[in-house]
C-alpha cells in the first residue's frame, strides 16, 4: 500500500511529502534499534515515544473487534480499511492488517526519489541496504584456534598426494624405508680376521712379502717410495711418455677395430691374396738364396696341410666348424655355411658308403644265393639294378620292351628271389632254420610231386625243372617268413591279388603272381629297413591298407569278377566308411609308388586309431537324438479333452470313438520356428538355465559403470594356464607386501621425499608455554 | 623316399646348469585352453572354500594376569615384546615367541590406566588410578636391585591415559586436562583444556608428531597442536568416544571408537562429516588400533568380539571371538602387521592372526604364487553370489547374532519412520539428513 494514494488533494502534497519523510525516518529508527546502522545523521530528532501510550488501548479495541467478528462462526477476512473516524490518525499506525503485503523499504522510498534534497539520506539508505548482518565478534582464543587449525590443515594437506598415490599404487611394499644394511669397511673386517687355512696363509704371506697393503688399499710402500724418489721433471717426462704410449695404443686399437669392422668380402679377399703373395715372394726369395731352407719350408707346409687333412673331421669338429656352430645360433649366414658343409660332407660320405654297400650286397648275394640260385638269377639281378624294377615292368607290361629285356618270367623270378634275400640279410639265424626246412621240403616234394602253390606250367616252360622248383621253394619260403612275422599279411596279399586281377581285367596269369606278391612285400621291406625290429607297428599298418583296398574296391564299379567276395568286403568297409571323413575319391593306379601310399597310410592309420578308441560311442547319433528330443520338448503339446463314457458307453477296453477324439482334441498352436532349424550341428536352448543363474552376478558391482567393463574384467583370464609367466606374476601381484619379522614404522616425510620439519616440537613448546 | 623324423633342438629342453628351472614347453594357443572363465570361476570358488577351511586365526592365549587387562603396549624395537597393564595395578611384559611372561611389576595401586613405551624402547611409562605417572626401565632390575621406577610423578588428579611422542622425550597424559610433559621435569610443559569433562584418552599423531587427539566423556573429540599449545577444533558426536587412533600412513586420518557401537573415521581437516562410519559391532567399541600398513584397523568391543575393518569399508571383513573371551578392553596390531593382540576382562591376552587363513612360516615360491593367484581370483570373482556368500559367512555367538538381528530391525524401523515422515509432510519441509551428518552433533571452532 502506498501513502500517496490515500492523500489525493493538491493541498495535501506537502503534507504527503512530510509524512513520507517521517516514514523514512521511522524505518531508519527501526534499523537503528537493531544496532546495525552506524552512521545515522545526528540532526534528526528522535520522536518515537509520541504514541507509545495509546498503543495498548488500541490493541484492546482491536481484540474486541476480532472477538465480535468471530461470533458469527466464520472467520471473516478482514478488509483493509482505514478507520478515518479514529481519534488518533497517524501515519505510523496505518492499519495494514489483512492486506497480506509486507512493507518494503523500497516502497517507502519511492516518493522520496523525486525530491533531490534528500540525496544524502538516500545514499545512506542504499549503503544500509547493501550491508549484511555481521556475526558476533570472535573471542581471542577462538581466533587463535582458528588460525592454528588452518595452519595445521595446510601442513597436513601436503600428505594428500602421498595418500592418493598409496591408494592407487598397484603394490605397496612395507617397510617403506629400506633399511640399509650397514657393511663395516673391509679394513675393520680384515683386522679382526685371521688367516687360518693354508691357502689363506699363503696368500697373506705373499702379500706381506711384497709389502702389499692389506688393510689400507692405496699404495704399496714401494710405490710410495718410488713416488717420493722421482723428481718433478722426471715425473713429468714419464707422464708424457705414458701419455704418448697410451695415445698410440688407442690409435692402433681404433684402427684395428675399424679394419675388423669392414664387411666387404672383396677387401678381405684382396687382403688375403696380398698376404699370400707376400708369403710366396718371400718363399721365392728364400729359394733363390737358400734352396735347402726353402725345401724344408715347403715340406713343412705340406706336412701341415696333410696333418690338417688327416685330422679333418669335416662334420663339425674342425676349428672353423666349431666357430660356425657357435655363431650359427645368431647368424643366418653361418648357419647356411654350416649346412652347406654338412651337406657336402654327407654327399662325400654317401658316395663312399654306397660303393661299399653295393659291394657288400653283392658279396652277400653270392654267399647266400649261390648254393641254390642259378646263374641266371644273378645275371638278371645285375641287369635289373634299378630303384624299383617291378614298377617299371608293370608299366610296360604288354609292350615289346618286355621282349627286348628278355623273358618276363626270367625277370620276375629273380625279382621274387630278391625280396626274401634282402629280408634274410637281417636275421641270419632264422635263415639257417629256414634253409633246413627248405631242404626237407624239397625232398618231400620230389617224392610226392605236390605243388603247394598252384602253379600251372605254361607254354613258356622251357627251363629245367630244378630251377623252377628252386624258385617255387623260395616263394614258399618267403611266404613262410611272412606268416611268421605277421599273420594278416597273407590275407591282404590275396586281396591285392584279386584287386589287381580285377583292375586289369585279365585272368591272373601264373607269371604275374610273383610280381603281385612282390609289390607289397617290397614296400614292407623298405619299412623294415627303416625301423628294424619294430614289428609291432606293422600289424597296425596292415589294417589301414586293407581299408584302402576296400575303398578301391568300392569305387571300382566296373568290376565283374569276384562279386560275392567283394560284397562281403564292402559290408565290412562301409561300416568304417561312414565314420571316416571321406577324401576325394582318387583312383590309384598300381603304378603309384608304394612309398607315397605309405604316407597316406600313416594318416589313415591315425584316423583308424582314433576310430578304434572311440568305437563304443556314436557321438553324432547321440547328438541328433538329443536335438530331436529338444525339438519335441519345445513344441506346444496337443490337449486331449475327451471324456471316456460321456455320451457313449465307457469301461475297460472301450475307447472313445475316433470322431469324438478328433472333436475334443485341441491342437497345440504352431510355435515360432526354432532358431537352430537351419543349423544341423547346433542345439539352441532359449530357456534360461536356473542352475546357471544362481552363479551369475545380478547387479553391476560398484566401481564399474557399464556391464561390458565388468564382463571384460571377468573374461580376461589371469592364471598361468593362459598367461605367460611374466604376465601371470604381474597379474597376481599382491596389493600389499610385508616382510615377515620386520617392524613397519609410520610413514615419514623422508620416505616420500619431503623435508621434515627441522625444528623439534619440544623446543617450540618450550618457547610458548601456556 | 623322404623319411620324416622327429627332431628337437636340445636348446629347447636342456638346462644350462642343473640349478636352472626345468623348462616346461607351453602352448598358449587359446583354442587349446578353452573355458577360461568357468575354469577360473571354479578355481575361485575352491579358493574361497579353502580359505574358510583354513581360517583358524587363534594362535595363543597369554594368561597370568590376576585381573582384567586394561591396557596394552607394543615395543617399538622388538616384535616379540608386549607390555600389558591390568586392573589390579600389575604390569607384565610378555615374550610372544615363548608365549611367556618375562617380567611383572606391581606398578600402581588400583587400575593401570595407561601404558606406553618410549620411542627408543629403553623404558616405558604407566599411569594409574593412584594419580602417579611412573617411568620404568624396559630391562629388569639387575641382581640385588629392587624393582623401582626410574621416575615417579605425583599429580593432583587422576590420569586416565598416556601416550609418548614418536620422536622426542615428550609424553602426554590426560585426565582433567591434557598435559604435555618433558621427561626431565616433574611438572607439565603445558596443559590444555577445553571444557570441563574428564578426558579418556590422548594420542599423538605418528606422522605429524606435534598433533594430538583426545576424546572426553562429554561426547567430544578435541584436536590439539602441541607446538602452539592450543586446541584446534572440537567435534561433538552423538555419544561418547572411548578412544581414537591415528592412521600411520595418512597423517590427517583418525578413527574414533564410539559408544554407539560404531567407529568413525574422520579427516582431521573436515570434521563435520566422517569419512566413513564403520558399523558391525553390537555393543560399545572400547578400543581401536591401526595396522601399520594403514589399510585396516582392528576394534575391540564390549560385545566380546574383535573385528577387523578395511579403512575404506563400512563393514568388517573379519570377526574374532571365542567362547571364553569376555569384554575386550584393549587391542593392538603388531608392528609387522601379521598379528593382533587383545586383552580382555577375563585376564587373558589373546594372540590372533591378522589374516585368518594365512599360512604362517616361510612359503616356497610355488606356494606364494598359488596363494597370490588364489587371492586374485577371489578378488576377481568376489561379486559372484556363491563366492560372496561363502566368503562372508562367519559363525557368531548366539548373543551377537541375535543382537544383530534386533538391531537390524531397529534400524529398519527408524528408516521407515523417517520415510513415512517425509511422505506425510509437505514436500521439502522435512529434509533428509545423511547418515554421516546425523552422527555429528556439532563442530566447535
Amino acid at each position: 500500500m502506498s501513502l500517496s494514494a490515500s492523500a489525493p488533494g493538491p493541498c495535501e502534497i506537502q503534507a504527503g511529502e512530510m509524512s513520507s519523510s517521517r516514514a523514512a525516518k521511522s524505518s531508519l529508527l527501526a534499523l537503528n534499534q537493531q544496532g546495525e546502522l552506524e552512521d545515522l545523521p545526528r540532526d534528526y530528532p528522535l520522536s518515537t515515544s509520541e504514541d507509545e501510550g495509546d498503543s495498548g488501548g488500541e490493541r484492546k479495541h482491536q481484540k474486541l473487534l476480532e472477538a465480535i467478528s468471530s461470533l458469527d462462526g466464520k472467520n471473516r477476512r478482514k478488509l483493509a480499511e482505514r478507520s478515518e473516524a479514529s481519534p488518533k490518525v497517524s501515519e505510523f499506525s496505518v492499519n495494514s492488517e489483512g492486506s497480506g503485503e509486507k512493507l518494503v523499504l523500497s516502497d517507502l522510498l519511492e516518493p522520496v526519489k523525486t525530491s533531490s534534497s534528500l540525496a544524502a539520506v538516500k545514499k545512506q539508505l542504499n549503503r544500509v541496504k547493501s550491508k549484511k548482518t555481521v556475526e558476533l565478534p570472535l573471542h581471542r582464543e577462538e581466533i587463535h584456534r582458528e588460525v592454528a587449525f588452518n595452519k595445521t590443515s595446510q601442513v597436513l594437506s601436503k600428505w594428500d598426494p602421498v595418500a592418493q598415490k598409496n591408494w592407487q599404487a598397484e603394490q605397496l611394499v612395507f617397510p617403506l624405508s629400506k633399511q640399509q644394511s650397514i657393511f663395516p669397511p673391509i679394513e675393520h673386517v680384515v683386522s679382526g680376521w685371521k688367516a687360518r687355512t693354508p691357502l689363506e696363509q699363503e696368500i697373506f704371506n705373499l702379500l706381506h712379502k711384497n709389502k702389499q697393503p692389506v688393510t689400507d688399499p692405496l699404495l704399496t710402500p714401494t710405490e710410495k717410495a718410488s713416488l717420493k724418489a722421482m723428481s718433478l721433471e722426471e715425473v713429468k717426462m714419464r707422464r708424457a711418455e705414458l701419455q704418448r704410449a697410451r695415445a698410440l695404443q688407442s690409435y692402433y686399437e681404433a684402427r684395428a677395430r675399424r679394419e675388423k669392422k669392414i664387411k666387404s668380402k672383396k677387401y678381405h679377399k684382396l687382403l688375403k691374396k696380398g698376404k699370400a703373395k707376400q708369403a710366396l715372394k718371400e718363399f721365392e726369395k728364400l729359394r733363390k738364396v737358400n734352396p735347402a731352407a726353402a725345401l724344408e719350408e715347403l715340406e713343412k707346409l705340406e706336412k701341415a696341410r696333410m696333418m690338417e687333412r688327416m685330422s679333418l673331421k669335416p662334420q663339425n669338429s674342425g676349428k672353423w666348424a666349431k666357430s660356425k656352430a657357435v655363431m650359427a645360433k645368431y647368424d643366418l649366414e653361418a648357419r647356411q655355411a654350416m649346412q652347406e658343409q654338412l651337406a657336402r660332407n654327407k654327399e662325400l660320405m654317401q658316395k663312399i658308403q654306397v660303393a661299399s654297400e653295393s659291394v657288400e650286397e653283392e658279396g652277400g648275394a653270392e654267399e647266400e644265393g649261390e648254393p641254390f640260385v642259378p646263374d641266371v638269377v644273378n645275371e638278371v639281378q645285375v641287369k635289373a639294378d634299378r630303384p624299383n624294377p617291378w614298377m617299371f615292368r608293370n608299366h610296360s607290361g604288354d609292350t615289346k620292351e618286355a621282349e627286348v629285356q628278355g623273358d618276363p618270367e626270367e625277370l620276375a623270378e629273380p625279382a621274387a628271389q630278391e625280396a626274401p634275400e634282402s629280408e634274410e640279410e637281417g636275421p641270419v639265424v632264422a635263415e639257417e632254420i629256414l634253409l633246413k626246412e627248405f631242404e626237407e621240403r624239397r625232398s618231400l616234394r620230389q617224392k610226392s610231386g605236390l605243388n603247394q602253390i598252384a602253379k600251372p606250367v605254361g607254354s613258356q616252360e622251357a627251363k629245367d625243372l630244378s630251377s623252377q622248383e628252386v624258385l617255387s621253394e623260395l616263394r614258399a619260403l618267403s611266404q613262410k617268413l611272412n606268416r611268421e612275422s605277421h599273420q594278416s599279411r597273407k590275407q591282404e596279399l590275396s586281396s591285392t591279388r584279386t584287386v589287381l586281377a580285377v583292375q586289369r581285367g585279365e585272368p591272373s596269369g601264373e607269371e604275374e603272381e610273383p610280381l603281385l606278391l612282390q609289390r607289397p612285400q617290397r614296400a614292407r621291406t623298405l619299412d623294415e629297413l627303416e625301423e628294424l625290429g619294430k614289428e609291432g607297428c606293422f600289424q597296425n599298418k596292415e589294417l589301414p591298407r586293407a581299408a584302402v583296398e576296400g575303398q578301391q574296391l568300392e569305387r571300382n564299379p566296373s568290376n565283374h569278377l569276384g562279386v560275392p567276395k567283394e560284397k562281403k568286403r564292402k559290408e565290412q568297409m562301409t561300416d568304417l566308411q561312414n565314420l571316416l571323413t571321406t577324401k576325394s575319391p582318387s583312383m590309384k593306379s598300381l603304378a603309384v609308388p608304394t612309398t607315397v601310399e605309405e604316407l597316406e597310410d600313416e594318416e589313415r592309420d591315425q584316423r583308424q586309431t582314433i576310430k578304434e578308441a572311440f568305437a563304443g560311442d556314436d557321438v553324432i547319433r547321440d547328438f541328433l537324438k538329443e536335438k530331436r528330443e529338444a525339438v519335441e520338448a519345445s513344441k506346444p503339446k496337443d490337449v486331449d479333452l475327451t471324456l471316456p463314457g460321456w455320451g457313449e458307453w465307457g469301461g475297460v477296453g472301450l475307447k472313445p470313438s475316433a470322431k469324438k477324439r478328433r472333436r475334443f482334441l485341441i491342437k497345440g498352436p504352431e510355435g515360432p520356428p526354432r532358431k537352430d532349424k537351419n543349423l544341423p550341428n547346433v542345439i539352441l536352448k532359449e530357456k534360461q538355465n536356473i542352475h546357471a543363474v544362481a552363479h551369475q552376478v545380478r547387479m553391476l558391482p560398484y566401481p564399474f559403470t557399464h556391464h561390458q567393463q565388468f564382463e571384460r574384467t571377468i573374461q580376461a583370464p589371469i592364471g598361468s594356464t593362459w598367461d605367460p609367466q611374466r604376465s601371470f606374476q604381474k597379474l597376481t601381484m599382491p596389493k600389499v607386501v610385508t616382510k615377515p619379522g620386520h617392524i613397519i614404522k609410520p610413514i615419514k616425510a623422508e620416505d616420500v621425499g619431503y623435508r621434515s620439519s627441522s625444528r623439534s616440537d619440544l623446543s617450540v613448546v618450550q618457547r610458548n608455554p601456556k | 623316399m623322404k623319411v620324416k623324423m622327429l627332431s628337437r633342438n636340445p636348446d629347447s629342453y636342456v638346462r644350462e646348469t642343473k640349478l636352472d628351472l626345468q623348462r616346461v614347453p607351453r602352448n598358449y594357443d587359446p583354442t587349446l585352453h578353452p573355458f577360461e572363465v568357468p575354469r577360473e570361476y571354479v578355481r575361485a570358488l575352491n579358493a574361497t572354500k579353502l580359505e574358510r577351511v583354513f581360517a583358524k586365526p587363534f594362535l595363543a592365549s597369554l594368561d597370568g594376569h590376576r585381573d582384567g587387562v586394561s591396557c596394552l603396549a607394543k615395543h617399538p624395537k622388538s616384535l616379540a615384546t608386549v607390555l600389558s597393564g591390568a586392573c589390579d595395578g600389575e604390569v607384565r611384559i610378555w615374550n610372544l615367541t615363548k608365549r611367556k611372561c618375562i617380567r611383572m611389576i606391581q606398578a600402581h595401586e588400583g587400575f593401570v590406566r595407561g601404558i606406553c613405551t618410549r620411542f627408543c624402547g629403553t623404558s616405558f611409562f604407566t599411569v594409574g588410578d593412584d594419580k602417579t605417572v611412573k617411568q620404568w626401565k624396559m630391562d629388569g632390575p639387575s641382581y640385588g636391585e629392587e624393582e623401582e621406577p626410574l621416575h615417579t610423578i605425583l599429580g593432583k588428579t587422576v590420569y586416565t591415559g598416556i601416550d609418548h611422542h614418536w620422536k622426542e622425550a615428550v609424553f602426554a597424559t590426560c585426565g582433567q586436562q591434557v598435559d604435555i610433559w618433558d621427561e626431565q621435569r616433574t611438572s607439565p610443559i603445558c596443559s590444555m583444556t577445553w571444557g570441563f569433562d574428564s578426558i579418556s584418552s590422548v594420542k599423538f599423531n605418528p606422522i605429524e608428531t606435534f598433533l594430538l587427539g583426545s576424546c572426553a566423556s562429554d561426547r567430544n573429540i578435541v584436536l590439539y597442536d602441541m607446538r602452539q599449545a592450543t586446541p584446534l577444533k572440537k567435534v561433538i558426536l552423538d555419544m561418547r568416544t572411548n578412544t581414537i587412533c591415528w592412521n600411520p600412513m595418512e597423517a590427517f586420518i583418525f578413527t574414533a571408537a564410539n559408544e554407539d557401537y560404531n567407529l568413525y573415521t574422520f579427516d582431521m581437516r573436515a570434521l563435520d562429516t566422517p569419512v566413513m562410519i564403520h558399523m558391525d559391532h553390537v555393543s560399545a567399541v572400547l578400543d581401536v588400533d591401526y595396522s601399520p600398513t594403514g589399510k585396516d584397523f582392528v576394534s575391540a568391543s564390549f560385545d566380546k568380539s574383535i573385528r577387523i575393518f578395511p579403512v575404506d569399508r563400512s563393514r568388517s571383513r573379519e570377526v574374532y571371538h571365542t567362547k571364553r573371551m569376555q569384554h575386550v578392553i584393549c587391542v593392538k596390531w603388531t608392528s609387522d602387521s601379521k598379528y593382533i593382540m587383545c586383552g580382555s576382562d577375563e585376564m587373558n591376552i589373546r594372540l590372533w592372526k591378522a589374516n585368518a587363513s594365512e599360512k604362517l612360516g616361510v612359503l616356497t615360491s610355488r606356494e606364494k604364487a598359488a596363494t597370490d593367484y588364489n587371492q586374485r581370483l577371489k578378488e576377481k570373482f568376489q561379486h559372484h553370489p556363491h563366492i560372496k556368500r561363502i566368503s562372508r559367512h562367519r559363525h557368531l555367538p548366539k548373543s551377537i547374532y541375535s543382537q544383530i538381528q534386533e538391531q537390524r530391525i531397529m534400524k529398519e524401523a527408524r528408516r521407515r519412520k523417517e520415510l513415512n515422515r517425509i511422505k506425510h509432510s509437505k514436500p521439502g519441509s522435512v529434509q533428509r539428513v545423511s547418515e554421516k551428518k546425523k552422527r555429528v552433533v556439532a563442530v566447535v571452532k
